[in-house]
């Protein structure tokens, strides 16, 4: 059904379309519909082709290669619309609308690039259609973050661009498929694909643009972009062992951030980072077990934070907080929420019967089979890290802990029923994985529910909680303060308190003083070329006319030389 | 038609096309004086312009695959006679200069009606038409002692069309005498050059010069020509030392004189400069290469940088853009200076689409003139809600000067990039993406301007017109199309290209 047409283009003719309706319902089951019927079109068209191909400025562009790897990711990503437009049900705003329609369109059209360039459009049009998001709260800080990550995703779009154009005139082909690491070109999409999955250190716009965004906003903006990162990866950078350190590296460090951070929605993004760690880690092994795990890894992730983001914005909706030391008790008034909070808790805990538990064992086994046992190692730990900080934390501060005298409604129906069927699904995917597993790029031989892996799990996970609980009832564990956590001086103080301080104040200092100086050079060279190019600068005030004269005469003086000389 | 050639003796119409490519304005213009009616001055001239617009696109059509139409001024056999000769190259400015003059006809009536003193309407549309004959014949003639009559019917003309600029801005007064004497000085290095020519081989046809250079090979004569030449016609380019005449000259000129000379008059001048440089000398010859190397290339990449820099830091919105005119003719000289095929190519595809780019946006800052009374960018703050259709061609051709993919200043920009690749030149191909983050900045400046800024109070400033906007909108919506849909412009530019690279065998 509908071969000829792009998935992308479906969402770009809601999109154009969407305006023209009158507001209220008619717009809000547009925005349902189109998810839909992408998700059949996906669904339907066949598998290892390239259906759609234009001319180009002398190059074919691949509109739609089709295969398993890039029709799973498009379709969790239409579910994934699906389930964001949904719980923005009530949300009456054109721009946000249109934004979510264009961004989740230019997620499926790169999923589905089959060369570079269409890559690169599409990759450069999430970064702007999806900055609308956060700029539609309408404030100041959310004007300016936006703009940070715009910077950055341009950023990453750039770079992306200069790899492209290398590489085309390396091999003159600019087919998206599998790359070595070694040459300039491939380092450049490399470092363009690190920049969208948030690798470490080039992982700040994360933290910083989503809990930004709107309510309705995050749960659109935490499901694409870093997703489409990875498939990215997976398709050009299978098997590259470096994948695998960065990785371990992204699945522990968000951890402890995550557990002193106070603002639940940030939380939230850390443990996002950490995750997508899981991933990259699996198309760093690169075997065929291992792509298997990152693709239904994805799946599952993109469902279960979904739906802990659903979570959390519904309070945020009702109360107006996310902030977890405003919170706590609101179990009485939101029971529905707490549950599917709870569910999706457990789905990122990897409980058995919960998604996260067939999918994530998944990579934990490639690490296993391929001998990487440190690296398992450094998985499994992280894995109770997650379990900690949002499968116990999250819940815990938000509906239980310290009662806040708050008395909320229960969260308007419709986020009630995009937040049910994200719990369904996860749980779906727990209890019965072989619909999933048959939709993965290669052929599944796994049992997730053998005795031992249920027994580890379940040992894991309630080590944790005992952990947690014994932190708690000693008050060894960080309470939730008042306070904003981007202050990394609080951190420390509280966290780890003599190591970190004796490596980072060097550090920051370092830091600081450096851009510092790059700041202060970039202020003295602009004021440098003020000085000859501004409107009175030398260079471009008024020429006499003799000046001008002379000049003539000294250029045709050059070129009568050279010609003579040569 | 069929195989067999068949000698005719009567010609028809459409064998006289090149000769009323240039005829059709250039008697139109003393018609124009001759009725002295000021309201029948514009459709005449609007006529003219459109009729030479129709002629060119016939032109086009009929050397687009590489064959060359030889036209002998009444009858006489060239080298006597004077010989107009279309190939692809000419032809595709031809249709610039001529649909350029059309559109920037549709968009003048307003335009020139705020700004030109009614009593010389008859003789300002009078002087474009000449203007417009003049650049026409330039590019058109196969003659080179012809080229420079018609650079001189233009340059006259444009001299008196700038100085209209007088009702508004005295200070346009000295930017056309300074225009006057150098452009005076240009086409007497011109002349010059052509001098030396005719010395050295007794001819003035293009192509016979060709032949009898190649014939004989280089001695001093041809290469001081050469270097007259150069420098003559490097002065009508404004490049860069030589483009001071520039910024004053499109600031001060009446609106709709700046988008039309914007967009045609240095180009035929480049125009005139690749003939040369390609057609009548060989480019394989030492003197040429070394020209092109160590004079042309670096200030090319100069006049990226500096004229960027002097835009970034302009608070006229119009005068910003004549600076940003003068860094991209950097880019289209550099095209030139890289001597191959691909480099060739970028030149005239930016030739082209910068000039319908350029055009755009000089007629945005017509729209605004008119209605805000000020370029400048305090006259134009805010006005992005006030004339939403001018402020989004702005957006538009802004784009395409920066060169965002999806714009026609993308594919230019793109080849360029591409050329400077193929010769192994990677500090060029970064310069060029360097000096494109300058034009970021000037371009997100003005768009800050009209939209990040509130409208002052008590402005009462409403969108401009139809009749401009159209035209307007025609401009920028062919820098999405050429951005888009690339084989018109670069089929004849590839075509223009080999051409011109054939060097003298080019002509037979």
């Amino acid at each position: 059904m509908l071969d000829w047409l792009p998935t992308a283009f479906l969402f770009f003719l809601g999109a154009a379309i969407l305006p023209l309706l009158p507001r209220g319902p008619a717009r809000a089951v547009l925005l349902l519909a189109i998810p839909v019927i992408a998700a059949a079109q996906v669904y339907t068209l066949p598998l290892d082709d390239t259906l759609v191909r234009v001319t180009f400025f002398g190059f074919d562009l691949d509109l739609m290669r089709v295969d398993k790897l890039s029709r799973i990711f498009a379709l969790i990503f239409c579910i994934a619309a699906f389930l964001g437009n949904l719980y923005a049900w009530h949300v009456k705003d054109p721009v946000q609308q249109v934004a979510a329609l264009l961004y989740s369109g230019a997620a499926i059209g790169a999923v589905f690039a089959g060369d570079l360039i269409t890559l690169f459009f599409y990759w450069e049009g999430t970064a702007i259609s999806s900055v609308f998001l956060i700029w539609a709260r309408r404030t100041e800080g959310a004007y300016f973050t936006g703009m940070r990550y715009l910077i950055i995703q341009i950023g990453s779009g750039v770079i992306l661009l200069a790899g492209v154009v290398l590489m085309y005139v390396d091999t003159g082909s600019i087919a998206f498929q599998h790359m070595e690491l070694g040459t300039p070109a491939t380092w450049l999409i490399f470092i363009a694909f690190g920049m969208k999955c948030a690798f470490p250190l080039l992982h700040n716009w994360l933290q910083d643009a989503y809990p930004a965004a709107t309510v309705t906003g995050t749960v659109i903006l935490s499901a694409f972009t870093t997703k489409l990162a990875v498939y990215s990866l997976a398709r050009g950078f299978a098997g590259t062992e470096i994948l695998i350190y960065i990785g371990a590296i992204m699945t522990l460090f968000p951890i402890f951030y995550a557990v002193i951070e106070n603002d639940l929605r940030r939380v939230l993004a850390y443990s996002l980072n950490n995750q997508l760690g899981f991933m990259v880690v699996g198309v760093g092994i690169g075997t065929e077990l291992a792509l298997n795990g990152t693709a239904s890894h994805a799946f599952a992730h993109i469902l279960y934070k979904a739906l802990l983001f659903m979570s959390v914005g519904a309070v945020l909706f009702r109360t107006g907080t996310a902030k977890g030391s405003e919170l706590g008790g609101l179990y009485k008034t939101m029971p529905l929420t707490m549950i599917f909070c709870v569910i999706g808790a457990a789905s990122i805990s990897a409980f058995p019967l919960f998604s996260g538990f067939v999918t994530k064992s998944l990579i934990l086994s490639a690490a296993a089979h391929e001998h990487y046992y440190i690296i398992w190692g450094i998985l499994l730990f992280a894995s109770a890290g997650v379990f900690h900080h949002s499968g116990i934390k999250i819940p815990y501060f938000a509906f239980f802990a310290h009662d806040s005298g708050k008395r909320p409604k229960e969260a308007p129906w419709h986020m009630l029923w995009a937040m049910g069927l994200a719990s369904f699904l996860c749980i779906a995917v727990g209890v019965y994985p072989a619909p999933l597993y048959a939709l993965l790029p290669f052929e599944v031989d796994y049992q997730p529910y053998t005795t031992t892996h249920v027994i580890t799990q379940l040992q894991l996970l309630f080590f944790s909680a005992l952990a947690f609980t014994v932190l708690m009832r000693t008050g060894i564990y960080p309470p939730e303060l008042k306070s904003v956590n981007l202050d990394f001086d609080w951190t420390y103080r509280r966290f780890l308190p003599r190591l970190i301080e004796a490596i980072g104040k060097p550090i920051g200092a370092a830091m600081q003083a450096w851009s510092d100086m790059m700041r202060d050079g970039l202020h003295a060279m602009i004021i440098r070329l003020y000085h000859s190019y501004g409107p009175q600068g030398r260079i471009s005030q008024f020429w006499p006319t003799g000046t001008m004269v002379l000049w003539i005469g000294i250029l045709l003086g050059v070129t009568l030389v050279v010609n003579y000389v040569s | 038609m069929s195989t067999e050639t068949v000698h005719h003796t009567a010609l028809t119409l459409a064998d006289h096309l090149p000769a009323l490519q240039v005829l059709v304005p250039f008697i139109a213009a003393p018609l124009i004086v001759l009725f002295g009616r000021r309201g029948i001055a514009w459709p005449i001239a609007l006529a003219s312009s459109a009729t030479a617009f129709a002629v060119s696109i016939l032109l086009l059509s009929r050397v687009i695959d590489g064959s060359v139409i030889s036209y002998h001024m009444g009858g006489w056999e060239p080298p006597l006679g004077i010989e107009y000769r279309v190939d692809a190259a000419n032809a595709f400015v031809l249709l610039l200069v001529s649909a350029m003059s059309t559109l920037v006809l549709l968009f003048a009536r307003e335009s020139v009606e705020a700004e030109v003193s009614a009593r010389h309407h008859a003789l300002f549309y009078s002087a474009y038409l000449l203007c417009l004959s003049g650049l026409l014949g330039v590019a058109i003639t196969g003659d080179a002692f012809n080229v420079f009559v018609f650079l001189e019917i233009s340059s006259l003309a444009t001299y008196v069309l700038i100085a209209q600029g007088s009702e508004r801005d005295k200070r346009a007064l000295t930017a056309s005498y300074d225009y006057l004497i150098m452009g005076t000085i240009g086409a007497t290095f011109f002349v010059i050059g052509i001098g030396f020519l005719y010395m050295a081989t007794g001819t003035l046809n293009m192509a016979d010069i060709a032949d009898r250079i190649s014939e004989q090979g280089s001695n001093r004569t041809i290469r001081a020509g050469f270097a007259f030449i150069v420098v003559g016609v490097g002065l009508k380019v404004a490049m860069y030392p030589l483009h001071s005449w520039l910024p004053n000259a499109y600031t001060y000129a009446p609106s709709m004189v700046t988008a039309f000379l914007a967009a045609t008059a240095t180009k035929v001048a480049i125009y005139v400069l690749l003939r040369f440089v390609f057609t009548v000398f060989d480019p394989g010859f030492l003197f040429e290469f070394n020209t092109l190397g160590y004079i042309i290339l670096p200030l090319a990449i100069v006049a990226m940088f500096a004229a960027s820099f002097i835009a970034v830091f302009q608070s006229d919105f119009k005068r910003m853009l004549a600076y940003s005119s003068v860094g991209q003719i950097g880019y289209i000289l550099l095209g030139i200076a890289m001597l191959s095929q691909t480099g060739l190519t970028a030149a005239i595809v930016h030739l082209f689409n910068h000039g319908i780019t350029k055009a755009a946006l000089f007629m945005a800052v017509g729209a605004f003139v008119l209605t805000a009374k000020g370029s400048f960018y305090n006259d134009i703050q805010g006005l992005g809600r006030r004339m939403p259709l001018t402020s989004a061609a702005v957006v538009v051709g802004g784009l395409s000067l920066i060169g965002v993919p999806g714009t026609a200043g993308f594919v230019s920009k793109w080849l360029l990039v591409e050329a400077a690749l193929e010769n192994g030149w990677w500090p060029v191909a970064l310069l060029v993406v360097a000096s494109s983050l300058l034009a970021v900045i000037y371009v997100w400046r003005v768009l800050e301007v009209l939209y990040m800024q509130p409208t002052p109070d008590g402005s009462t400033v409403q969108e401009a017109p139809m009749s401009m906007l159209a035209p307007m909108w025609i401009a920028a919506l062919a820098c999405v199309y050429f951005g888009l849909d690339t084989d018109v412009t670069l089929t004849a530019a590839a075509t223009a290209a080999e051409g011109l690279l054939a060097g003298s065998t080019g002509l037979q």
